[in-house]
């Protein structure tokens, strides 16, 4: 239950900051800053959030599913340019996630950093 | 005895039987994910969400009846989101030495996002709004979102473009990346993250921890990347 509590006064504190200071990021994701923040100011914390945390995270797809039906409902209004408008999501998407991850092969095998 | 027909239409009002069948269409995705053997191409997201389309339509309900029930799943996003903060704990012995490439991707997976996007786009004739609709769809929906309006896109436009980028990202990280032949597992999830925002660090979950704590560590810093490179990227495209 503390765990739960933690989480959502992380994600009021982001909603809260993110809207007072103006900035471009959603609540939840300060929120997440927040609570990586508390985690390295006080590690033991970890055990206490784990199993919440973990219960949410092993589900974290299912709970994109309403929004998703949403968007069928809505792709009638891309009319006649549907087809182009897929195009352009998979070939960007295609090219953005190459690049983005042979970049950061690159570069972490030149500053010597591996990932063990 | 009542009628088949009242207690479906008292069921169909309210949330239980719209949350029981976001559960039960996920479940079903999900079993077609693990039948395949756990093929990406078999998205189980993908999957709920074109049955329950099917069931919408079949049954005339509208998209507000069913959120009234499918509310209770969507609301979860924000503490899952939170959430992240673990596997990103667990995973800062990596962060401390990436920060270089972190960056690196972080500005080459960002316009690349959003400038081929813009590109393609452009390229085929599409008009303005819907180039500013389309620059933030690989944000996260809530920041996507306030980019389209503050461009003068479509928010709803954005809403379903972001979640067609999401689907997409996850559907074809995995095949692309073995292509590659790209196995550090912080890149894969990174660029994941960067492109497809939540969709795809759900995605990456699945397949590596440490490809998931990346993943949500690019969905967080590309909602900022975004917010400074669309309207940048953009401007380069209107005339």
């Amino acid at each position: 239950m503390h765990a739960l509590l933690i989480i959502l006064i992380a994600q009021i504190a982001g909603e809260f900051v993110a809207r007072a200071a103006g900035l471009p990021l959603p609540g939840p994701v300060l929120g997440m800053i927040f609570v990586l923040g508390l985690l390295i100011a006080v590690p033991h914390l970890r055990e206490m959030i784990r199993a919440v945390a973990q219960t949410l995270l092993s589900h974290l797809s299912l709970l994109f599913v309403p929004a998703g039906a949403g968007v069928v409902g809505h792709l009638a209004t891309l009319g006649d340019r549907t087809g182009v408008i897929l195009l352009t999501i998979v070939v960007s998407a295609v090219l953005a996630i190459g690049a983005g991850a042979l970049t950061f092969a690159a570069v972490a095998r030149l500053t010597g950093s591996t990932d063990d | 005895m009542t009628d088949f027909a009242d207690i479906w239409s008292y069921l169909s009002r309210g949330p239980l039987l719209w949350l029981t069948a976001t559960l039960a269409a996920y479940a079903a995705g999900d079993l077609l994910f693990r039948a395949s053997g756990r093929n990406p191409m078999v998205n189980p997201v993908l999957i709920a969400v074109c049955i329950l389309a099917v069931v919408l339509k079949l049954t005339g309900t509208s998209y507000a009846t069913y959120f009234e029930g499918a509310q209770f799943v969507h609301f979860l996003l924000g503490p899952a989101t939170v959430a992240l903060a673990l596997p990103l704990f667990d995973n800062l012995h990596h962060l401390k030495r990436t920060v270089l490439p972190v960056f690196a991707a972080l500005v080459v997976g960002s316009v690349v996002a959003t400038g081929s996007a813009l590109l393609i786009a452009s390229w085929m004739g599409v008009d303005q709004m819907l180039l500013a609709s389309l620059a933030p769809k690989s944000a996260t929906a809530p920041v996507a979102i306030g980019i389209s309006q503050e461009l003068g896109g479509s928010p709803t436009l954005t809403a379903v473009l972001v979640i067609l980028t999401g689907i997409t990202g996850a559907v074809v990280a995995t095949p692309l990346l073995n292509l590659l032949r790209v196995k550090d597992w912080r890149a894969r999830g990174f660029a994941v993250g960067v492109v497809s925002h939540g969709i795809g660090t759900a995605r990456a979950l699945q397949v590596h921890p440490t490809a998931g704590a990346f993943a949500g560590l690019g969905m967080a810093i590309n909602a900022v990347a975004t917010a400074i490179l669309a309207p940048l990227l953009l401007g380069l495209f209107l005339s």
